[in-house]
């Protein structure tokens, strides 16, 4: 695989592109050298800690695992970073600047981010990292880049109760995923009783916590609450016990293989999800689960999500394209893809808001940077390092995609330590 | 909990309950049976094992692609043939690793655990590379999808009874080889006592192949066969190591009755916690049961009575 070089090599730049990329370069710096010269900031000015800037370049880190069970979910995160860094490339760079990356693989193992995010941070001197997926990942890289003073941008939907100066999160927080789908659900489907299922660690756990209070605080009811072991595959008690309690709504936050297990386990028991009778609502279930579940198993379940691969904007026409242009038609990109996407686009405007790439000067910026051209419409940065953003209601349809019947009209406040929640 | 149910509704409830608990027995013995052969009867300790059964859903993945695209006619039928097919992959890949690796290692069972824990790194990362990280989704013919209505509440899945045909009938297949065979006669022989059969004039280490390769195969089919109820992905096969041993280990390592009696034992006991305690405590409480019970048998439940 040519992944390995990236990683036993240290510093290769990009794959294929990396011949067109330094091409364009060139030509930039060529061009750069004739005419625009004054607009291009000296390095001395913009970079003063020692990060890898030069003249035409900067240097960024992407630390995912691209090998281990990870990697299954990890990769979309990593397509989406690089086809953001090449179209910042493409549109001129940042302060002038091409952007160059530095891939490292975390292998599913959570002790081997945080010793190569300290070699990107102490070796390359990268002056972002885009990168981490698990919770688990996040919190091993933690320690090291606030010891270095770096900043991570880090992409999934995850349980909150973190925030940290060196970390801009760009996928939901708990309370944004959580509370608009369940009021969603009660509003419009006249929900009164839930059914808690998820996977057996922190994430799940917290989010069923959250949900549970908000529950209780509609005077609602929550028939079952129940965890399975990462990796389970026999779902047939848990089923039985589900058509004996008969809630209205099941809440599942699920994941990885056991996904596919219980899916494929609730339809074989005669279930079926388009008779909303119970009514199944995910927070872990996007368009990449999908494909290794099967279409026709998930036919009609909801997703709580910010982003679904069908939204209707121009924004996201552009980047579906462009995102299936370049990794191919059969691509589908679920919610954590597209928030890695917005990674690198909210650290340019960062840096270019704050003249610099100095950590400590971005981080002033950070709050209320806008990307208005985001795929999901529209995100704002929160003075707490979250992202404003909508929560968006999607039916799954038997060709793997959901097709979104709701999406709340304000943008939602992030909130990761959530009052009266925990 | 059980307020306010009507009893023919608990009635229905402990007869799907039942039918769980079966479809996780056979489940169980179709995991165990491929290592109750190479672990019981060669005492290599196969740490690739679930590798192999995700070679087998592989091979029924491309199976099914292959009919979807050339034979759509005969579409509802593919999944006999690709269970054959894996059956052959799984086991002429187990005869290629037989000779290439586990062959130098019979005398050091220790580093067969290392060797075959590096194998299936290796087969992980393969399938990475050839399928993807992603997990593929494998179509079922519409027949072995839905349930059995047998009553207003009572239904029983497809495909948990097809399963159990599965299981069933590879458990029987191995009991006639084992033990009412030629083959099964110089396979028990080699395992009593390896010297005294050569000195018969049983070739063992041919005997060995093959049975290395029979356990591979049946974890092909056992692959095949969980297409239809988990996921089919380069890493899925570590869901399942852990159990297979459990069942193996607790069941006397070298019998195949005790496989299939532990097997029943632990998949009841569990499948009847979960429904009165959540998933994990289940788990928890079901693997102390089986320490306590094995610490005091060490053997296993059924221990073969062996000359060493």
């Amino acid at each position: 695989m040519d992944t390995t070089d990236q990683t036993a090599g240290g510093r290769s730049f990009g794959k294929g592109l990396g011949l067109r990329k330094s091409l364009m370069t060139l030509a930039a710096s060529v061009m750069l050298a004739t005419s625009a010269q004054a607009a291009t900031p000296a390095t001395a000015e913009v970079n003063t800690t020692g990060l890898a800037v030069t003249d035409d370049t900067v240097t960024v880190g992407i630390l995912h695992s691209i090998t281990g069970t990870m990697a299954l979910s990890e990769i979309g995160s990593v397509q989406a970073e690089k086809l953001a860094i090449d179209q910042i490339n493409a549109s001129g760079g940042v302060l002038g600047r091409q952007i160059e990356y530095v891939q490292e693989d975390g292998a599913s193992d959570w002790p081997t981010f945080a010793e190569k995010s300290r070699k990107l941070l102490r070796q390359d001197n990268v002056a972002a990292i885009f990168g981490a997926w698990t919770s688990a990942s996040r919190k091993a890289i933690l320690p090291v880049i606030e010891q270095y003073n770096g900043m991570l941008y880090y992409p999934t939907f995850y349980e909150g109760l973190e925030q940290s100066p060196n970390v801009v999160y760009t996928g939901q927080e708990a309370t944004q995923q959580i509370l608009a789908g369940i009021d969603w659900a009660v509003e419009n489907k006249g929900a009164k009783t839930f059914y808690l299922l998820g996977s057996d660690y922190i994430w799940p756990r917290t989010s069923n916590k959250i949900a549970r209070k908000h529950i209780d605080k509609l005077g609602l009811k929550v028939v079952g609450e129940e965890y399975y072991p990462l990796g389970h595959t026999q779902f047939n008690s848990v089923i039985n016990k589900i058509k004996l309690r008969k809630p209205d709504v099941i809440f599942a936050s699920v994941v990885g293989g056991s996904n596919v297990a219980f899916y494929k386990q609730m339809k074989a028991a005669g279930v079926d999800f388009t008779d909303e009778k119970p009514l199944l609502l995910t927070i872990s279930v996007t368009e990449d689960e999908i494909r290794g579940i099967g279409g026709e198993n998930v036919e009609g379940i909801y997703a709580s999500m910010k982003y679904f691969q069908s939204l209707d904007n121009p924004n996201n026409k552009e980047f579906v394209a462009a995102f299936k242009e370049a990794y191919g038609d059969d691509m589908v990109i679920g919610d954590v893809t597209q928030a890695a996407y917005l990674g690198p686009w909210l650290w340019k405007a960062a840096v270019e808001k704050a003249g610099s790439f100095d950590i400590d000067k971005i981080r002033e910026e950070f709050a209320g940077i806008e990307f208005t051209k985001a795929p999901e419409g529209y995100v704002r940065i929160h003075e707490n390092h979250h992202l404003w953003s909508k929560t968006r209601i999607g039916k799954a349809q038997t060709d793997g995609q959901y097709k979104v019947v709701y999406e709340t009209e304000e943008l939602m406040e992030p909130d990761p330590f959530p009052e009266g929640y925990q | 909990m059980f307020d306010g149910y009507t009893s023919s509704e608990l009635m229905s409830i402990f007869a799907m309950q039942g039918f769980a608990g079966l479809s996780l027995f056979s489940v169980f013995v179709l995991m165990a049976m491929g290592l109750a052969i190479i672990f019981g009867q060669m005492g290599v300790i196969n740490m690739a094992h679930g590798e192999f059964m995700i070679l087998g859903a592989y091979t029924t993945y491309l199976t099914s692609g292959f009919f979807q695209s050339y034979l759509p006619g005969l579409f509802g039928g593919y999944f006999l043939i690709a269970m054959l097919l894996a059956f052959l992959v799984c086991a002429a890949l187990g005869a290629l690793i037989e000779w290439l690796m586990i062959r130098h290692l019979y005398h050091r069972p220790l580093d067969t655990l290392l060797a075959t824990w590096g194998l299936s790194l290796i087969m992980q990362q393969a399938y990475r590379s050839i399928f993807g990280a992603r997990e593929v989704g494998v179509e079922l013919p519409d027949w072995m999808m839905g349930a059995f209505q047998v009553t207003d509440l009572v239904e029983l899945p497809i495909n948990g009874l097809f399963v159990m045909i599965i299981a069933l009938s590879i458990a029987v297949g191995v009991y006639l080889l084992m033990y009412r065979s030629g083959y099964g006669k110089k396979v028990r022989a080699v395992v009593q006592n390896r010297p005294m059969a050569e000195a018969v004039g049983i070739n063992s280490a041919g005997i060995d192949r093959a049975t290395f390769a029979l356990g591979c195969g049946i974890a092909g089919i056992a692959g095949a066969a969980f297409t239809m109820i988990g996921s089919t992905g380069p890493s899925s096969g570590q869901a399942y190591i852990v159990d297979t041993f459990l069942v193996v280990v607790f069941g006397g390592a070298q019998s195949l009755i005790g496989t299939i009696v532990s097997a029943f034992g632990i998949s009841q006991a569990q499948s009847t916690m979960e429904f009165f305690l959540s998933g994990s405590m289940a788990k928890v409480l079901t693997l102390l049961v089986v320490v306590g019970i094995l610490m005091l048998r060490p053997e296993g439940l059924m221990a073969l009575k062996v000359r060493r």
